[in-house]
């Protein structure tokens, strides 16, 4: 992407959210892939080796790139967020098309002082639309921001 | 005085529980003269089924009286709920539109079930059933009144209808359009029903429908009435094929006919002074008003068939939608000429010499084919290795059909953007057009798949109340280019400012 530049990247503990979610969802297999390897039933390391490479590269690097392939940028009348490594998306809105605003905090986002700005649209197709990993304090800033943008523009 | 709190018309009490019997009983009584115990069925059951009836009408009454509406000054309100209460109310701005359907058995009492549509969609939707047409009509002229800011009318008579000036009818078909109409809606649905009652009454017949064995041992019991068709060689069994077909065929344009009938019954679009106002159906007689400026985007669709002859159907994509469409159909089955009118009635304009048509970008195709056409070409080579000669031969042909069917897309796909309005044509056998306006855009995305990215195309999407119009195959740049123009015209218009 061309205009790759412009973006503004998300919080750094983004990564590490990420980094904890993945290790969350690897941990089963990681468990699996020992049982085998304790069963002796193949020869040893056939299994758990490149498996544990597998879930290395998943808790490592993986959230590295999907981390920086994430961005939003924030401009007079527009809110627009990129995401995806694989399949690209790169949504904009017209603040003046926002009809409310969250911002949520999973547990996860909470230890790692994070929150979601959710924007919801009167639109079928992205009726709502997700940035993920803001700084918390970022986040309610961004919500003011947008706020005051549609009472002025409403007014 | 209309600020209390009504009930709905005890006549639609009467309805409700008609139509229940009728749902209930009919089929019931069906399957007890069909089984032949009737006489026994109705000495034991008659005490039970009293017994249901008096309880469901007694439930049904006391929903009844605890179910009232209240038109406040700047909202409707509803409440109901037997033990739990629940009320409900909805400002006057936020109604998108008022409907008004008759089903045939409230329509003999002289009622209809009136629904508010504010966009929440299906179930959430407010809907009184039944109210009086005097009631109903009173409601909607009350709506549209306060929905207007003005202060009510003076109180009419509640079964006096509202003095109205004629309004303009833009698009109406008479019998004659609805007879062509119905000969295109070739439809199989009687066997999809025929299955259904099979499925439902089995039991009563003489061996188990769904088991090839019985219907052998049926053929051998009556092998005389069918001897005549396997006597007179294969010509008359070819004979017989062909007349099963060619039966089935007319049943099929049969079904079409009545359904269109029944659904389209002198459909009257008229543009009132609130908006546009449709009429429609035979048994069930529904009446739907939609302001203008709640059109989002018009849809032009066509059939296969149809499309040789010149008829057309245009949609209004607005939030709030039919039972189970979407859109608005408001020209089911018009020419461009008459349906040229309508579209500028709303607000929109038809594509014309003007219109600078683009051409998406032919890697998006030649990906498309290729990802359709592939894993079957392999399919087909593996058959073919293996000798199974049909299959290969049937996915062969499959995957040669997807070929030329993105060739054709690629060829036949256009979008166009001027200062007003997208447009958007695709499809292939019964292909459409889409008009969208800039302004009413919510948001616009812009995807990338691997392959893509790759070869520089992007697919727009674009959020719209309502509906979805995407814009797939475009150059990066000219997608990237769309895009910022569409949302400049966007942001510049505030929610708030656009017209309602």
């Amino acid at each position: 992407m061309d205009e790759e530049g412009d973006l503004t990247p998300l919080h750094p503990n983004h990564v590490k959210a990420l980094r904890l979610e993945a290790t969350i969802a690897a941990a089963p297999f990681a468990v699996g892939s020992f049982v085998l390897e304790t069963a002796g039933v193949l020869p040893r390391g056939v299994v758990i080796v490149p498996i544990l490479l597998l879930l290395a590269w998943f808790v490592i690097r993986m959230p590295l790139r999907r981390y920086h392939a994430r961005g939003y940028q924030m401009a007079a009348d527009r809110l627009r967020v990129v995401k995806g490594m694989l399949f690209r998306s790169d949504t904009t809105v017209p603040l003046g098309r926002v009809q409310h605003i969250d911002v949520t905090r999973g547990p996860l986002e909470r230890y790692f002082g994070l929150a979601t700005l959710v924007l919801h649209t009167a639109g079928t197709h992205n009726a709502s639309i997700q940035l993920s990993g803001l700084g918390e304090a970022d986040a309610l800033a961004l919500r003011e921001t947008i706020r005051e943008t549609i009472a002025r523009a409403a007014a | 005085m209309s600020d209390e709190p009504k009930r709905t018309d005890p006549r639609g009490f009467v309805v409700q529980g008609l139509s229940a019997l009728l749902r209930g009983g009919l089929p019931a009584l069906a399957a007890l003269i069909g089984t032949g115990t009737i006489g026994l069925g109705l000495l034991v059951l008659a005490p039970v089924v009293v017994l249901l009836l008096a309880f469901s009408f007694g439930f049904a009454w006391l929903k009844w009286t605890r179910f009232t509406y209240t038109t406040g000054p700047d909202n409707i309100r509803v409440e109901h709920g037997l033990l739990s209460r629940h009320a409900r109310a909805v400002p006057y701005e936020r109604i998108q539109d008022v409907s008004l359907e008759e089903k045939l058995l409230p329509r003999l009492f002289g009622l209809a079930e009136v629904r508010f549509e504010t966009g929440a969609g299906g179930k959430d939707e407010i809907a009184l059933a039944y109210l009086s047409l005097g009631e109903a009509e009173r409601l909607r002229e009350l709506v549209r009144e306060r929905k207007a800011g003005r202060a009510p009318l003076q109180r009419a008579m509640p079964d006096a209808a509202p003095a109205e000036p004629p309004s303009p009818v833009l698009f109406a078909m008479d019998n004659r359009r609805v007879l062509t109409f119905g000969l295109f809606e070739f439809s199989l649905v009687i066997f999809a029903v025929l299955l259904g009652a099979a499925q439902q009454l089995d039991f009563l017949f003489p061996f188990n429908w769904w088991e090839w064995k019985g219907w052998k041992s049926f053929a051998g019991d009556h092998r005389d009435d069918l001897d005549f068709i396997t006597g007179a060689g294969r010509l008359a069994a070819v004979l017989a094929v062909l007349f099963g077909v060619i039966g089935v065929a007319l049943l099929g344009v049969l079904t079409g006919v009545v359904r269109t009938f029944a659904r389209e019954y002198r459909f009257t679009l008229e543009r009132t002074a609130k908006g546009f106002r449709r009429r429609r159906g035979l048994f069930t007689r529904t009446d739907v008003v939609m302001p203008v400026h709640r059109v989002q985007a018009a849809w032009i669709g066509t059939g296969f068939v149809r499309r040789r002859f010149g008829w057309h159907e245009l949609r209004f994509v607005s939030l709030a939608s039919d039972k189970k469409d979407a859109s608005h159909s408001v020209a089911p089955f018009a020419c461009m000429d008459e349906i040229a009118p309508v579209v500028r009635e709303a607000g929109f304009h038809l594509p014309d010499d003007s219109t600078e048509w683009q051409r998406p970008c032919s890697a998006h195709w030649f990906d498309c084919a290729l990802l359709h056409a592939l894993p079957l070409g392999a399919g087909a080579v593996a058959t073919a290795l293996f000798g199974i000669w049909p299959a290969s031969i049937a996915l062969g042909l499959l995957a040669a059909i997807f070929i030329v069917r993105e060739h054709y897309l690629w060829r036949h796909d256009r979008h166009a953007i001027d200062e007003e309005q997208l447009f958007v044509r695709r499809g292939w056998l019964s292909p459409r057009l889409e008009l969208a306006d800039r302004i009413k855009v919510q948001s616009v995305e812009l995807a990338q798949g691997p392959l893509a990215r790759r070869r520089g195309y992007a697919t727009l999407h674009f959020g719209i109340a309502g509906g979805s119009l995407a814009i797939m195959g475009l150059p990066l740049e000219r997608a990237r280019e769309i895009a910022r123009e569409v949302l400049d015209s966007s942001a510049a218009v505030d929610f708030s400012a656009l017209p309602r």
